[in-house]
């Protein structure tokens, strides 16, 4: 079935080959391979940037960057790299753009010409940014180093230079490019279900994909606004943020945090999905409370919305906003318990095969709880006055993001890399990649707790001797998780050269979501006949 | 069998942390090499922040240590060798509520004390005396308006200016002075870009934002230096404009006060106040 599938479809006379296959690509499977492929450079460019901001904090003094400047450059670029060219592309361009439609039985997206130019607007949104790494920033110096939070005035006066417009333009590509992703996802999600699939049939990986495209669209538009006024101020005399005009540095940072705080929510939230799904299939069971974990995801990105200020406790705000965002925070704390619990539940009573996909969920779990008790802590504006802007943050956010995020999507990646590309990946070198990350990052970021607590800032490129130690250890770790990430690639290349047959199902019974009834790898259109779910 | 081994590594880890946070020898006033906790107290505040941080840290501990040993337990339990048959439950509605109520509990009794410590931070109490910290790229400005409007930069000292036993990207030339056991209340407001005014061991930290005042207190409780850095990212430079407060006795404020006045005084009189402007105008 398999082979007459493929042949017919290459036979169609319309069906471009060679690079206008990618160019002019409307397949969702295409160009969900080309936002992974995007993602994996996005994820080299950022990890190396990592890298050197690690080796500069190894020991005290500067040894690699002239001065701070450079290394906030790093900094911001690592941040905004790594969050709209790595993990977004990754999760929702690439594992949505491949996965929805064949888990829900649909041929292709909704609009397959919107998908093509939702990719094709990336590689141009990060090439306006690596514009904005050569171009003055603050006075006399290439780059923008205000965070990837671009405070103003920091972002105005204190970046005369046009770099920080070439990043405010970069930013409104990569916004474009996912909203218009999102309306995508949505339309295909609600119209495009195959017969006999409810919503409350929908696989968990579609729920997650669904709450994230509608924190995109609501969220992405306050970013757009904000940086636009942000632009006006640079370039045209506004003073929405200036004081002096009547504006306020403040309104940036709601404006800024209105989106960001969702942002984090888009960065994880389809991480619950594929574990959830990964989970299931390895424990070969079915998913434990599943109307629980769609809805408390539902829960988690309405919360998202109202807990923007949390990030701001240290701004002047009055005592009744702080204590308002200090309950809204904690309240995320049970959705994502309900969340932690049930996958624990969906394990409980099966009978779990400890392939790859699997390690990295649990990894996951573990270590999103840590990052997730962190969180907690944060959110107490009482302790966050001493913990704001410290390593503390760094090390929570990294928990949930670097080793939350990034490890489901290598959970992902393992579990339907057979799917994708019809090959077996190596068992051995998939979990030496494993556990060289998991000890890796938790030697990377777990010491930074302790410098956090200590009262280490974040953003510096130099510290008081009395950080060196743990920094050190720090740094040790992250050539470690480097290392990782070199067996990644080898993996992958390996997995390309020995060309060993995924079977359709690889991982056998736990696995019933549809993209399993389809060939490995699928053909370039599947469903050709509806499948009918009972 | 590694997954088990690993595991049992991290609990023992994260115990020998929660006992070598207790243990952990932090100096006072600056961080401490291989310190793994909150800098040492000198204020009150500070000593309710520590309180609830450990409080915080016990009830986290639990809940890492409770989701680990669930790991464990299921990674042990229910392989496919020991339990090569998988049950097909997926609802368990007792277990489903509990879950979602006891995390519930355990926020009240998180709430609690963090609203008690929110406000006792927030409410600034009647002040003994006020000094205005203005961050600049890149130094702090401080101003006592009760001691004789003047005002001084303090900057930090670079290699070869530091004396024996400052400590490097600290110490700075001219350090903010308090009296011990005074209220002291912080006004901060940023001259070009945001900043922000923290002083880790008095547990403080407040933005100091260009057109605006913001407000915070701290009562030192010994003698010192207390050293703290900016904590907004401010540009080139931001890694290099700590604060450094010396907490002294009241004779020997009121000494520096004497030879501040005299040492910061401006060539012309200082900017007249609203009060002065008012008195002149009639002239």
């Amino acid at each position: 079935m398999a082979t007459v599938a493929k042949a017919h479809s290459e036979d169609l006379p319309d069906h471009p080959h060679g690079w206008r296959r990618y160019l002019y690509s409307t397949n969702h499977k295409d160009i969900g391979t080309m936002y992974l492929v995007f993602a994996l450079f996005g994820g080299l460019i950022g990890g190396v940037l990592s890298i050197g901001m690690r080796l500069e904090l190894m020991h005290p003094g500067l040894q690699f960057f002239h001065d701070s400047h450079m290394f906030n450059v790093f900094t911001t670029a690592h941040g905004l790299i790594m969050i709209f060219f790595m993990v977004m592309p990754a999760m929702i361009g690439g594992f949505g753009n491949w996965m929805i439609p064949l888990m829900i039985g649909a041929p292709d997206m909704a609009f397959p010409r919107m998908n093509n130019i939702s990719f094709w607007l990336l590689p141009a949104s990060f090439t306006l940014l690596v514009i904005s790494l050569f171009v003055e920033g603050e006075p006399g110096a290439p780059g923008v180093a205000a965070g990837w939070t671009i405070y103003a005035p920091l972002s105005t006066t204190g970046h005369p230079g046009p770099a920080v417009d070439f990043a405010i333009l970069s930013l409104h590509l990569a916004g474009a490019s996912s909203i218009l992703g999102a309306i995508n996802f949505i339309t295909t999600i609600f119209n495009m279900r195959a017969p006999g699939m409810t919503m409350h049939k929908m696989p968990l990986f579609v729920w997650s994909q669904l709450v994230t495209v509608f924190l995109i669209l609501l969220a992405m538009p306050v970013l757009a606004g904000g940086i636009t006024m942000l632009l006006t101020d640079r370039n045209f005399g506004t003073t929405f943020f200036t004081p002096g005009g009547g504006g306020d540095p403040l309104l940036f940072q709601h404006l800024f945090w209105f989106f960001g705080h969702p942002e984090v929510y888009i960065l994880i939230v389809p991480g619950f999905g594929m574990i959830s799904q990964i989970v299931a299939t390895f424990a070969k069971k079915p998913v434990f409370g599943y109307l629980g974990m769609a809805y408390a995801m539902v829960a988690i990105g309405g919360i998202g919305f109202v807990v923007w200020a949390h990030h701001m406790y240290t701004v002047g705000m009055s005592t009744s906003a702080q204590a308002y965002f200090v309950v809204a925070t904690m309240v995320i704390a049970v959705p994502t318990g309900v969340k932690i619990f049930s996958w624990i539940a969906t394990m409980w009573g099966g009978s779990l095969e400890f392939k790859t996909p699997l390690l990295w969920a649990i990894g996951f779990i573990f270590l999103f709880t840590v990052g997730g008790v962190t969180g907690v802590v944060l959110a107490n504006a009482g302790v966050d006055r001493s913990l704001q802007d410290t390593y503390y943050v760094v090390a929570h956010f990294h928990y949930v993001l670097s080793l939350g995020a990034v490890f489901t999507i290598f959970a992902g990646w393992y579990y339907w890399f057979p799917k994708m590309s019809g090959y077996m990946y190596s068992e051995t070198i998939g979990k030496l990649h494993f556990w060289l990350t998991f000890i890796g990052v938790n030697i990377v970021f777990f010491p930074q707790h302790f410098l956090g607590l200590a009262g280490m800032p974040r953003r510096v490129a130099d510290y008081p001797d009395a950080f060196a130690g743990w920094n050190l250890v720090s740094s040790l770790g992250s050539y470690l998780s480097g290392l990782g990430a070199l067996v990644f690639f080898f993996g992958v290349a390996l997995a390309f050269m020995r060309k060993e047959k995924a079977a359709d199902n690889p991982w056998g019974a736990g696995a019933t979501t549809l993209e399993w009834t389809l060939p490995s790898p699928p053909p370039f259109h599947q469903y050709n006949e509806l499948p009918l779910i009972k | 069998m590694l997954v088990r081994k690993r595991l049992t590594l991290v609990a023992i880890t994260l115990v020998a942390i929660l006992m070598g946070g207790k243990a952990a020898l932090a100096g006072l006033g600056q961080p401490s090499p291989w310190q793994v906790g909150l800098q040492q107290s000198a204020s009150p505040v500070m000593d309710n922040i520590i309180w609830f941080h450990d409080f915080l840290l016990y009830i986290i501990t639990g809940i890492v240590g409770f989701v680990l040993v669930l790991l464990v337990v299921v990674m042990v339990r229910f392989n496919a060798r020991t339990n090569p048959i998988p049950s097909r439950t997926t609802h368990h509605t007792l277990i489903e509520i509990a879950w979602t109520l006891i995390p519930i509990v355990i926020l009240m009794f998180i709430a609690v004390p963090s609203f008690k410590l929110l406000f006792f931070q927030l409410n600034v109490p009647p002040a003994d005396l006020t000094v205005k910290a203005t961050g600049k790229q890149w130094y702090w400005s401080y101003s006592y308006p009760d001691n004789g409007q003047f005002e001084f930069d303090s900057l930090m000292l670079k290699e070869g200016e530091r004396k024996e036993g400052q400590p490097r990207l600290l110490a700075v030339d001219n350090e903010m002075v308090v009296p011990v056991n005074k209220t002291v209340r912080v006004i901060t407001t940023g001259s070009d870009v945001i900043h922000s005014f923290a002083v880790p061991s008095f547990g403080i930290k407040i933005d100091a934002v260009p057109g605006r005042i913001n407000e915070t207190w701290f009562t030192a409780t010994r003698e010192g230096v207390y050293y703290g850095q900016c904590s907004e990212l401010c540009g080139k430079d931001h890694a290099f404009m700590p604060i450094a407060v010396r907490a002294v006795s009241e004779q020997a404020f009121s000494a520096w006060v004497e030879e501040a006045k005299k040492k910061y005084a401006r060539d012309e009189a200082p900017p007249a106040t609203t009060v002065a402007a008012a008195q002149s105008t009639p002239q």
